[in-house]
């Protein structure tokens, strides 16, 4: 059992490191009152900045490459998500629309500008991935030790920290609080003084840097290039996580965690005695047949923000 | 002001799908292409020869009911994102009964084709249900039933259908939609006799939404969902209805690829995006049956052209994506479109 469990925790903190990223971008922006199904054009988005910044200075960084690359590819995310700010915020325009858009947009362009700059359709592999390490001293303790400290991807830790750190700003700062009560009931902001267009542009661009994260981390951590086929579902999969956690920081953790062990599942499970006779295609399609058993009620009421999905206009009842 | 809104909601597509081409231009210019060369590759590639008219033509066959799969929902104000997975089944669904049945032509062609058309139904059912019953939003439900549908079918292609191969055999002749007749006008093209399908699909919504009881009563909902109530209408019956018609259409555009296109169905590794641009298709056009034929051939053409882009004037494919979902922001911002042409009117008078 301990075998088990040894073998399928980092792997589930590996698989579920760039969903946790960006499915608390899709929690900042829904919770501000604007709809993102955009999130897999942002990790898209992330994921091309990511390894074309990768293969050009690997030379120049040498080993801090990879962190390098995630800041700018977080950068570029939270730029790119100005696009649909600016439909779904100022032009009033239907946010699923917009962000269906923005998930055609990405993709067009980092396909675009792949085959501009390579001259084919996807990227070399990067020769500065991101790369396991054992935790000094911690990774000795016996049992625990292999579990979480050994063989693991700083970026885990990182996704993790980021979620506790979204937890604190959403429910424990002022600016959390303007940002919720933006996304439940904009009049009332609005009459209190909270700049409601603003808020959604800031929440938006949240989305947009921890999107743009989140896909830089999963093709420098997983996939090692851009193609079309980089990021296929994952930003949807965060959408799920976003609802499945109920709308909160953690509780979209929690969910993208779940949803990354069930991927592990699907990638491990010829070793586990109990799952090597579950065909594969029930833990391929349990994060999605989970999320809609729990819309509907069956695992605990799920209520978006009340605003979500409506375009604030002054002055309108 | 009703005649202005007519006008506007004419000039909207038009301006949007002009900017669109433009911003296009614009990209070729920056990225050092020359743009009249683009667009002059991209029209070869659409209508150059009748080979190519035949492409386009085939390209814009599952367009026309996806876009309708979208605009029949959003009429009931329903988003329908889950066209994609509803092409996916319906498509296995046909090649399922092209492959596995024996009966004359007359039998077994309506046979697959309705196949299709219940297995997109049934995928539109489920969100629409949950919809009405549990008030659960569609839009994430559909996006779920799509990764469903796309790991069940390469599930189903790999263990039942074949025995772990990737693509499955050829649907039996009797189950084709292919015309040798087409096909030799067209320089053997893959153009088949669908495209007859889906125009008659689209007299068929066009009868349902303005000459029924049902097309009242969906819109009716979709304006308003209490007044709909309190006139006595039976809201979540609607709702549901409209989820499963919308779920037909797309299940058809699946039987377009699976018994005209293709002929059989292969695992896929991503969606083929024949129901996301259905989303594209049906904002384009207006969600009217006659605005969505017409953006299915727009997206068809720009598509089709797209292919000759790069060995004509060494453009990526690609631009064509990003001129299309250029066309969905400046549509979807019609906001801002209206506000300009308001303010231009006002300041040319």
């Amino acid at each position: 059992m301990i075998d088990i469990l040894q073998s399928i925790i980092p792997t589930a903190l590996f698989f579920s490191a760039p969903l946790i990223f960006t499915a608390l971008g899709g929690v900042f922006s829904e919770r501000s009152g604007v709809v993102n199904i955009g999130l897999e054009g942002l990790m898209v988005m992330g994921a091309f900045v990511g390894i074309v910044f990768n293969l050009t200075f690997a030379d120049v960084f040498g080993t801090w490459t990879p962190w390098i690359a995630i800041i700018v590819a977080t950068i570029i995310g939270a730029l790119f998500s100005i696009i649909h700010a600016v439909a779904s915020v100022s032009f009033r325009a239907d946010q699923v629309v917009s962000g269906v858009a923005i998930n055609f947009l990405a993709l067009g362009i980092g396909v675009f500008l792949t085959k501009q700059w390579y001259g084919k359709g996807q990227t070399d592999m990067v020769s500065q991935p991101f790369f396991t390490t054992d935790i000094p001293f911690l990774s000795e303790i016996p049992i625990i030790g292999p579990m979480f400290f050994k063989g693991i991807y700083l970026t885990s830790y990182l996704a993790i920290f980021v979620a506790l750190i979204a937890w604190y700003v959403l429910y424990k700062t002022p600016f959390g609080l303007r940002l919720r009560a933006v996304g439940e009931h904009p009049m009332a902001a609005d009459t209190n003084g909270i700049n409601v267009y603003k808020m959604r542009y800031i929440a938006v661009i949240l989305s947009g840097a921890l999107g743009g994260l989140g896909g830089s981390v999963f093709a420098l951590t997983i996939a090692s290039n851009f193609s079309h086929s980089t990021i296929v579902g994952q930003g949807f999969m965060s959408l799920a996580a976003v609802i499945f956690g109920k709308w909160h920081p953690l509780g979209a953790m929690g969910a993208a965690l779940f949803f990354g062990f069930a991927q592990s599942l699907s990638v491990v499970s010829s070793g586990i005695p109990l799952l090597q006779d579950v065909p594969q295609i029930f833990l391929l399609i349990a994060p999605y047949v989970l999320t809609i058993l729990a819309l509907a009620g069956l695992i605990g009421r799920a209520d978006a923000p009340k605003a979500n999905g409506l375009p604030y206009i002054k002055g309108s009842r | 002001m009703t005649s202005n809104n007519k006008l506007f909601g004419i000039l909207v597509p038009i301006i949007s799908v002009i900017l669109g081409l433009l911003v296009g231009a614009i990209i070729m210019l920056i990225s050092g292409h020359n743009p009249i060369a683009g667009y002059a590759a991209l029209w070869n590639g659409a209508f150059g020869d009748a080979y190519t008219l035949g492409e386009t033509v085939r390209r814009s066959t599952p367009y026309i009911l996806t876009g309708m799969a979208v605009a029949f929902a959003f009429r009931a104000n329903l988003f329908n994102i889950g066209a994609e997975g509803q092409v996916i089944v319906g498509w296995l669904a046909a090649v399922w009964v092209g492959i596995a049945i024996d009966a004359p032509m007359i039998i077994h062609l309506p046979l697959a084709i309705i196949a299709a058309i219940l297995a997109g139904a049934v995928w539109g059912f489920i969100p629409g249900l949950l919809k009405a019953k549990l008030g659960v939003h569609e839009v994430i439900v559909t996006i779920m039933m799509n990764y469903i549908a796309l790991f069940t079918t390469n599930e189903i292609i790999r263990n039942v259908l074949t025995e772990q191969k990737t693509t499955t055999e050829t649907i039996h002749g009797s189950a084709s939609l292919a015309s040798e007749w087409l096909q030799s006008i067209t320089y053997f093209s893959r153009v088949h006799y669908g495209i007859l399908i889906a125009l008659f699909a689209a007299v068929i919504m066009w009868f349902i939404m303005e000459r029924t009881t049902l097309g009242y009563e969906l819109k009716a909902v979709g304006y308003n969902k209490h007044a709909s109530k309190y006139a006595g209408m039976n809201v979540s019956k609607n709702i549901i209805l409209a989820m499963v018609i919308a779920g037909g259409f797309a299940g058809l555009a699946g039987a377009m690829e699976g018994l005209g296109t293709f002929g059989n169905i292969s695992v896929m590794s991503s969606f083929s995006n024949v129901g996301f641009d259905g989303i594209a298709v049906a904002l384009l056009g207006a969600n009217t049956p006659l605005g969505v034929v017409l953006a299915a051939f727009l997206f068809g053409t720009l598509k089709q052209g797209a292919l000759e882009m790069p060995t004509g004037a060494g453009v990526p494919t690609e631009l064509v994506d990003i001129i299309i979902a250029l066309i969905i922001f400046f549509v979807a911002s019609s906001y801002i479109i209206r506000w300009a042409l308001l303010r231009f009117t006002k300041e040319g008078k």
